[in-house]
């Protein structure tokens, strides 16, 4: 699957997009939040507060406890600050 | 006439005069039309800024506009709305983004460009970052924002 990263989500991470392939006991969002975050330091640091991340799964919002199964895009970014 | 909605996501900036004109055009049956306009401040936080960075989500940010643009023209009679979010550099005094709604009476549209505004503000894809002369610092969301959004949910 395609992970999108945006503003300080991204600029930690150093990219803006990757293609994963995590195992299957990555069920939900959180979980992998969790796995991105053993990927390294970068990823640690992006995630370090991972209750303040928010996610879109093929462009809607989602919970951390929303499953990832069937998923294209999974997106990762800080709360919204537009408008 | 069927309702004229309009929504863009775009770099370079807009002609609120020229957009009330493509919604209202050749219409009589346009009562009232709530214009709102965000314009980037030359201050945040007390200190000066030399511009905002709007980085947005390409694909979602048109797709949960719109999602909340139906929801505005389910809930109030509109007879129209336009939405556009600028990205990119946008310098102090220009314009950032642009809320219309047309409606018979004024009321619903007031109730809807203020519904469109508060979620644009917490639920649409974009992040501002502040470059001041030295540094640059992504903007914290606001807990009163997202406090006025969730007004909209109770009954």
């Amino acid at each position: 699957m395609k992970v999108k990263y945006f503003a300080w989500v991204r600029e930690r991470i150093g990219k803006a997009e990757e293609t994963i392939e995590p195992p299957a006991s990555v069920r939900t969002v959180e979980d992998l939040i969790g796995w991105l975050t053993k990927r390294g330091e970068t990823y640690a640091h992006a995630f370090e507060r991972p209750r303040v991340i928010r996610a879109a799964i093929d462009h809607a919002h989602v919970k951390p406890e929303t499953a990832i199964a069937g998923a294209r895009e999974i997106a990762f970014f800080p709360p919204m600050t537009g408008g | 006439m069927t309702a004229h909605v309009t929504i863009r996501i775009q770099e370079e900036d807009f002609d609120i005069a020229r957009e009330i004109e493509q919604l209202t055009h050749g219409r009589t049956d346009i009562g009232a039309i709530v214009t709102f306009s965000g314009i980037c401040r030359g201050t945040e936080g007390g200190d000066t800024i030399a511009a905002l960075m709007l980085e947005h989500y390409p694909g979602m940010a048109e797709e949960e506009i719109r999602r909340h643009a139906e929801e505005a023209m389910a809930r109030w009679p509109l007879q129209g709305l336009t939405v556009i979010h600028r990205f990119g550099r946008i310098a102090p005094g220009q314009n950032i983004v642009l809320v219309l709604t047309a409606s018979h009476h004024r009321e619903a549209a007031f109730h809807a460009a203020e519904y469109l505004m508060d979620y644009l503000k917490t639920s649409a894809p974009f992040w501002k970052r502040v470059d001041g002369a030295k540094e640059q610092n992504w903007v914290e969301a606001q807990a009163r924002d997202e406090a006025a959004a969730a007004r909209w949910t109770k009954s």
